[in-house]
């Protein structure tokens, strides 16, 4: 699903360089759920947003679901953030303007859906995450578990083969991150790629495997999954993902 | 896209009401003053016979006496003499030559509740009609029987037909002016040309004469311009020598206009004038150095300052006054647009490519622009009614007219300077690194 050969990014100002990520090696299986961690300032975002073609990468090879991503201009790689990977953020990242509806219909807008379409799969992806009867509430009307549960439904919408998510129980406290990190599994569980960056030892635990980073190196990495991963094609509730060109 | 685009941009308007007063209040305010003064100047500037302007040529001769010019620097008179009139009306070759004076006769309405009134009477030669091309509602002017004869007809104009007439087909009918009945020709339908081109020298703008007659009763009449009247000469007052040496002066009083046929024929007629003077000369008239003009229409009005040098400067304060504006907006909206900094990497996390963002704050900035264009229309109104207001019962009355091409004109230049305004936010807004924005929230 997600491979980087001797990956490096180096931040330059000029007075000084900085190595982000060097000689980083990385190999995420279809349907794998890997937690990724590491302390602050080793590289677990920059690593993330390389991965989710939010920022580009100084050297080294990246294939993403096969696609080899170096070089793509910057339409492609909308294209492709839009129809592979669903993003979940610490922070919910939703828009206060927008009812739950119209949040989940972000995404959805890119991909060029008609409008019943794109109300089907709305329908779906706040149904999954449990808030069908508040699609006309505000975000700032939900609580913080509630608002990640729109994001995460925002990022199932376009039924992604990758989700990426940062801290993404960072927000909230125990008993929601706890229904969060269900929720996650639930989505693994049904054939959905998921790369997780988290702090806490007990959440990155329940991931199938661990990458530790350190100083932009994947210095701890269980190549063998403690457990096994579903069927990659398993069907998702939402949609079918979609089948690579 | 282009409909989710304008939700987008409503709902984001809607957000911050102040914000996006302020911003259409900037637009529109901006407008507002540029259009005012813009139509101002356009009307001023317009010439109603641009369509055939190299070909219809004002006629002035140097008549001026030697010690000094009429005007400085070397200007002639932009008005002529009774003698050279005659003269050029009887020589040299042009399709039309229109001669002509204003002068107030009163006017008795055949109905007896209507009392009798002063009226502005143009004195013309026949050509007068084709050359200035006023729109003939019934029957026709007159020829050169008419001319010669100092026959008693009269052109009525638009609103003289319906107060007099009742608006209608007057023609055959008797229309008596000054004391004498005149058979009515013809009828115009409405004519307020703007300048008005054909009797610049007494204000290019306000009302057009109401009734046209035969050039030759006016002299006939003994009568002057009611306009201006200017001589050179102490021996030229016609009071030492009567009407007839009134006349035989180098009083300067009448309009010339001529048509020609085609640009052979205007260099024809400047050479012919070149020729009158130089034998006029011989007579001891003309003691200048030659020194006649055939203009056209543009050359006319742009050498006898039709659009005053006041009314430009006025037009650039406005527009330089729209651009503080634009300016204030472009501030205003880099501040609405890069406060959207997490919306903007949200957006492009979830797949929006960089010129689909472009495009939804475009729109905001267009949305913008519009509803400024819109209030800037009304403010133009208003000025404009101000204007006619304070003007009221003047020529510059008739500069305050909005020319409703100018309304597309006005929205035409919002939606411009809007696009321009919201041209560098927008582009700020696009380079948001999505990356940092997202883990910052």
């Amino acid at each position: 699903m997600l491979k980087m050969k001797n990956l490096s990014k180096v931040y330059r100002t000029h007075m000084i360089e900085t190595h982000a990520l060097r000689g980083f090696d990385i190999h995420v299986r279809e349907g794998e759920f890997v937690a990724v961690s590491g302390p602050s300032g080793s590289g677990k975002t920059t690593f993330l947003n390389i991965a989710g073609l939010l920022e580009d990468f100084s050297a080294g090879d990246f294939h993403l679901d096969g696609i080899d991503v170096r070089g793509m201009d910057d339409a492609a790689r909308s294209r492709l953030r839009n129809e592979k990977i669903g993003f979940i953020f610490q922070g919910f990242n939703l828009m206060p303007d927008l009812n739950l509806f119209d949040n989940v219909d972000v995404p959805l807008r890119y991909r060029k859906f008609d409008a019943a379409e794109r109300k089907r799969r709305i329908d779906a992806a706040l149904g999954r995450v449990g808030l069908s009867s508040r699609m006309k509430h505000y975000p700032s009307e939900l609580s913080g578990g509630q608002q990640q549960r729109v994001a995460i439904a925002r990022a199932l919408a376009g039924s992604p083969r990758l989700l990426l998510a940062d801290e993404p129980t960072g927000n909230l406290d125990s008993l929601m991150a706890r229904g969060v990190m269900e929720l996650l599994e639930e989505i693994h569980s049904q054939g959905t790629t998921i790369i997780m960056v988290s702090h806490d030892p007990e959440l990155a635990a329940r991931a199938q495997r661990n990458v530790h980073i350190v100083d932009g190196q994947v210095t701890d990495f269980d190549e063998e999954p403690r457990f096994d991963a579903p069927a990659a094609n398993t069907p998702s509730p939402v949609a079918a993902p979609p089948q690579i060109a | 896209m282009f409909r989710y685009n304008l939700w987008l941009a409503a709902v984001s308007l809607k957000r911050n009401p102040v914000l996006t007063a302020l911003m259409i209040a900037a637009i529109g305010l901006g407008i507002g003053m540029s259009m005012t003064s813009f139509t101002v100047l356009s009307t001023m500037s317009g010439n109603p016979l641009a369509h055939k302007n190299e070909l219809v040529r004002r006629v002035q001769l140097d008549n001026w006496g030697a010690e000094q010019p009429f005007r400085e620097p070397n200007e002639p008179p932009e008005l002529m003499s009774y003698r050279d009139v005659t003269n050029l009306l009887e020589k040299g070759e042009a399709q039309y030559k229109a001669a002509s004076f204003p002068n107030v006769l009163p006017l008795e309405p055949a109905q007896r509740e209507l009392t009798p009134y002063m009226i502005q009477v143009l004195f013309a030669t026949g050509d007068f009609f084709p050359v200035f091309e006023p729109p003939m509602r019934y029957g026709q002017g007159w020829g050169k029987a008419e001319d010669r004869d100092a026959t008693r007809v009269v052109v009525v104009g638009h609103e003289t037909n319906e107060k007099v007439f009742g608006g209608e087909n007057s023609v055959g009918r008797k229309l008596r002016i000054g004391g004498e009945d005149y058979a009515v020709v013809g009828v115009l339908g409405p004519w307020n040309p703007q300048p008005k081109v054909h009797h610049v020298s007494n204000g290019a703008f306000g009302g057009v004469e109401e009734v046209f007659v035969p050039f030759a009763i006016g002299i006939e009449k003994e009568l002057q311009s009611s306009s201006n009247n200017s001589c050179w000469s102490e021996g030229d007052d016609d009071d030492a020598t009567g009407y007839r040496g009134w006349l035989e002066s180098d009083c300067v009083w009448l309009d010339l206009t001529v048509q020609l046929k085609d640009q052979e024929q205007v260099a024809a007629y400047r050479r012919f004038l070149d020729d009158y003077v130089r034998e006029e000369k011989k007579a001891g008239r003309f003691p200048r150095e030659l020194n006649n003009r055939l203009y056209s229409v543009s050359e006319w009005l742009s050498a006898q300052k039709v659009v005053s040098r006041d009314a430009r400067t006025q037009v650039w304060l406005a527009f330089a006054f729209l651009l503080v504006c634009l300016l204030n907006t472009v501030g205003l909206l880099l501040a609405k647009f890069l406060g959207k900094s997490s919306e903007i990497g949200l957006r492009r996390a979830v797949g929006a490519s960089k010129p689909q963002l472009f495009a939804q704050f475009l729109t905001e900035s267009a949305v913008v622009g519009v509803v400024g264009g819109v209030l800037g229309l009304a403010l133009s109104l208003l000025g404009l009614l101000a204007l006619r207001t304070l003007y009221a019962g003047t020529s510059q009355e008739e500069l305050a007219h909005m020319d409703w091409n100018l309304v597309l004109v006005t929205m035409g230049v919002a939606l411009v300077a809007s696009l321009l305004a919201g041209l560098y936010p927008t582009w700020r807004a696009c380079q948001v690194q999505p990356a940092t924005q997202l883990k910052t929230q």
